[in-house]
């Protein structure tokens, strides 16, 4: 038996055990028998471990270049690095399909685990419902993306991954990033139909769609930017973001995800809006697959879509079932979720939530609409189109502007009817160092509507937040005769969801500044030179020193060498964009030359280059904050990571049951 | 009908007329930025509606065609609708500079507008990457090492 039989063994197995575990969990949670959970813990169990052992197959098949298995003669070869050989596994679509097995299996396995002895009946039914989506995926990676077929004459070697793929260690990191973001989605999903199918959504069970909807978000966040980041430092284009049908598709769910976040606190607090968060949760998990549909099959022309394949109708099939199930079950069960309480109060924290979560509805409409726009247009008038960067731009920047401010906003509104006087006073100082900012930024002759707007708001904002985060430190630096940093962990642990999602605000802070200031005030330059001659880039001065070539074990390489004078004269430095030629490759990759600092980014690429002459031609732009983007991360991440912290109440329950599995931290119980 | 009801119903109603003013402001919008994909004779078919929009028109590079002004960053050539000898073609202006793969043959896409006097304006050069990955086939593409060392004799690089 060969190791593609063994694979697909697994993955036949996997199969079953997810399609078995589907059926016992949803007839049994139906039937309301708590007895029948066991059946699915175990049938989810199972089908973590063989997605588990299928991939490790597939991950044998490449480091060992077996190219009997169809994958590994498509994205092997004897030459490849051997840290590339293991993310090959993603580089194409059929590898990627089945790592997306692996992480629904650690996923499923994470969450059974942790909620095994909660009521057995809503964990029943949401099992049984991850396990359906679970059923899809191993039909996918068994029949019509099966990636262990074996070939009969195999070849002596491979092609490699594709060069792009190759050309970054951020693409080591970035799909799992974003798998993880776009396969947890399934976990809410699953608990909110959970919860229609009960017909009831006790607040216990509000806690872990909460939760996992968190988990999946930030590695979705994190995913998304570190995908603009390979674009800004491999494409070579000079930007992060181009409104490309395939970030769009992953911008869908976080708009809808970031929603749910927001109106989950009204829910929560106001027992209101359950029925929209529901729908929230639902759409995420919808729109995440219809993102895989879009970045999978090929349906749209991008540098994304690197295979064209025919799971497309598949994809299409099981994305009719979900809308109609969901929409189904909603209508169904809608009139269980009865708002308890309503708005009444027009000045409130949960009214700026609500124009959150409307503001929030309306991206995501904009950006669907634009997105599936050329798709209509081939499908149904045979039209060739796309949408065009402007049409995003235009309309969408209005509303981002709108979601900072409310930003600001929110949190300085209580809860309920706001005292106008104390509003007021509140009001006085962020507003203040939002002119003054505005001001200074006039002053260094910085000019137009929308990033002055941004950096004022930003300003006031960052002060709003960073007082919220403050009073109660200073309260138990006083009161509590507590140092500071007692007093910061002290806070941050008594109300850890407000204090991580301040925190987090402040990283969306860094995101915006850097987005307006880096397409606001870009310099562009292009230029032909002869070795010796320079170019200027903004002030800064860039001599072509001469072309050098070398070799590396996967691809050889062709640079421009620049030496880089900074407009203040300071210290030179060498930069060598370049164009990277794999054995394997009919065409050139390039890798521009980044010099990176707080303030700004210069951001060079060779364009071409002539032997003869040696002469070669070069795009040079600065990006002003642009890196603020990506250092934005840490900031993110810790927010999520305060927010998610188990508090200590549950602590001695996490002790008692150690877990290892990604979302660990998911046992806080409806503290906070 | 008691104050709750009408307050939702004046809710229900403003949600409305947002969402389809929104709905309006999004498909107008739509329409100015669409960006046509059409092939040299497609877009000569479109007759007087070609001048305007957005165009991206894929083709070849007809040989021959290519002029490279180096000094004046000024490039011009034709983009043929395939590479049989008259195969329609339209003459293309472009201020940017080739990139390496830019030559004879080659698929192109340009993103610009046509203007009435028959002159594609291009603002963004774009070189089909061949998406088959796959090793160069024999004669079938110059090494690198060969472009390095030898004269620019089909004008391909500045």
């Amino acid at each position: 038996m060969s190791l593609g039989h063994l694979g697909y063994a697994f993955v036949l197995a996997g199969l079953v055990s997810a399609g078995f575990g589907a059926v016992v969990g949803i007839a049994g949670g139906l039937r309301r028998r708590p007895s029948t959970l066991r059946w699915a813990l175990w049938a989810t169990f199972a089908f973590g471990a063989f997605m588990l052992a299928a991939n490790l197959t597939m991950e044998v098949g490449l480091l060992t270049d077996d190219f009997s298995i169809r994958y590994v003669s498509q994205v092997g070869s004897t030459q490849t690095p051997t840290v590339f050989k293991i993310v090959a596994l993603w580089s194409a679509l059929e590898g990627s399909i089945l790592f997306w097995g692996l992480v629904l299996g650690a996923y499923l396995t994470a969450f059974a685990f942790l909620h095994r002895r909660d009521e057995p009946v809503y964990v029943s039914l949401a099992l049984g419902v991850m396990l359906a989506v679970a059923t899809f995926f191993a039909f996918l990676i068994a029949g019509p993306a099966n990636p262990f077929e074996v070939l009969p004459n195999p070849p002596l070697d491979g092609p490699g991954p594709n060069p792009l793929l190759q050309n970054h260690i951020l693409m080591v990191i970035h799909p799992p990033m974003l798998y993880l973001g776009y396969v947890g989605m399934t976990v809410p999903f699953g608990v909110a139909l959970a919860a229609l199918l009960k017909g009831e959504i006790s607040p216990s069970w509000m806690v872990p769609l909460r939760q996992w909807t968190l988990v999946a978000w930030i590695f979705l966040t994190v995913g998304i930017i570190l995908g603009a980041w390979w674009a800004y430092a491999v494409l070579g284009w000079g930007g992060y973001w181009a409104w490309d049908p395939v970030e769009n598709a992953s911008l869908l769910p976080w708009l809808t995800a970031t929603a749910f976040i927001h109106s989950t606190m009204v829910q929560e607090r106001k027992r209101m809006l359950k029925l929209w968060t529901i729908s929230l949760a639902l759409a995420s998990f919808v729109l995440t697959i219809l993102g895989t549909f879009m970045t999978r099959s090929g349906v749209f022309n991008s540098v994304h879509s690197f295979t064209q394949s025919d799971i497309g109708p598949t994809f299409l099939v099981f994305i009719g079932i979900l809308l109609v199930a969901c929409i189904a079950l909603l209508a169904a069960r809608g009139h269980l979720l009865v708002a308890e309480d309503h708005i009444n109060a027009p000045v409130s924290r949960e009214t700026t939530i609500l124009l959150n979560n409307l503001l929030f509805a309306a991206l995501t409409f904009v950006v669907l609409v634009g997105t599936l726009h050329p798709l209509i247009a081939e499908g149904l008038f045979d039209k060739r189109v796309s949408v065009g960067a402007p049409y995003f731009n235009r309309l969408t920047l209005p509303f981002w502007v709108t979601v900072l401010f409310l930003m600001g906003v929110g949190p300085m509104l209580p809860w309920g009817r706001a005292d106008a006087t104390k509003v007021r006073q509140q009001f006085v100082i962020p507003a203040l160092v939002s002119l003054v900012t505005v001001g200074i930024a006039l002053a260094l002759g910085l000019r137009g509507f929308y990033p002055l707007a941004v950096f004022g708001l930003a300003a006031f904002v960052t002060v709003i937040t960073l007082r919220e985060l403050w009073i109660p430190i200073r309260g138990r630096m006083k009161d509590g005769r507590e140092g500071l940093w007692a007093a910061t962990v002290g806070s941050a642990g008594r109300a850890r969801r407000r204090f991580g999602g301040y925190v987090v605000h402040l990283g969306v802070v860094m995101i915006a500044v850097a987005v307006a200031a880096s397409s606001a005030y870009v310099t562009h330059t292009s230029a032909t030179l002869k070795p010796g001659q320079s170019f200027t880039l903004d002030g800064h001065t860039l001599r072509f020193e001469g072309l050098v070539t070398g070799k590396e074990p996967h691809r050889e390489f062709v640079a421009g060498r620049l030496t880089f004078t900074p407009r203040d004269g300071g210290s030179t430095l060498e930069l060598l964009p370049r164009m990277n030629y794999y054995e394997t490759s009919t065409d050139p990759v390039g890798t521009p030359a980044v010099h990176e600092t707080l303030r700004e980014d210069v951001y060079v690429s060779l364009l071409a280059f002539d032997g003869k002459g040696h002469s070669a031609s070069f795009n040079a732009w600065t990006f002003p904050l642009v890196s603020w983007i990506w250092w934005s991360i840490p900031l993110l991440v810790l927010g999520c990571a305060i927010s998610l912290w188990p508090s200590r109440r549950s602590k001695a329950k996490a002790a008692a049951a150690p877990a290892a599995a990604p979302g660990s931290d998911a046992l806080e119980k409806g503290a906070a | 009908m008691n104050a709750t009801t009408r307050n939702r119903l004046v809710a229900v109603a403003a949600l409305a007329v947002a969402a389809a003013g929104l709905g309006v402001i999004a498909f107008g919008n739509l329409g100015e930025n669409l960006v046509y994909y059409w092939s040299p004779q497609e877009m000569l078919d479109q007759g007087s509606k070609a001048h305007g929009p957005t165009i991206r028109l894929g083709g070849v590079v007809k040989s021959g065609t290519i002029e490279w002004e180096a000094d004046k960053t000024a490039l011009s050539f034709r983009v043929a609708q395939d590479d049989a000898e008259d195969a329609v073609s339209v003459i293309v202006h472009s201020r940017e500079t080739p990139p390496q793969m830019f030559r004879d043959g080659i698929g192109v896409v340009v993103e610009g507008t046509y203007s009435a006097a028959g002159i594609f304006e291009s603002n963004r050069l774009m070189v089909n990457h061949s998406n088959e990955y796959r090793p160069p086939e024999e004669g079938e593409k110059r090494d690198w090492k060969e472009t390095l060392s030898e004269s620019s004799s089909a004008a391909v690089t500045p």
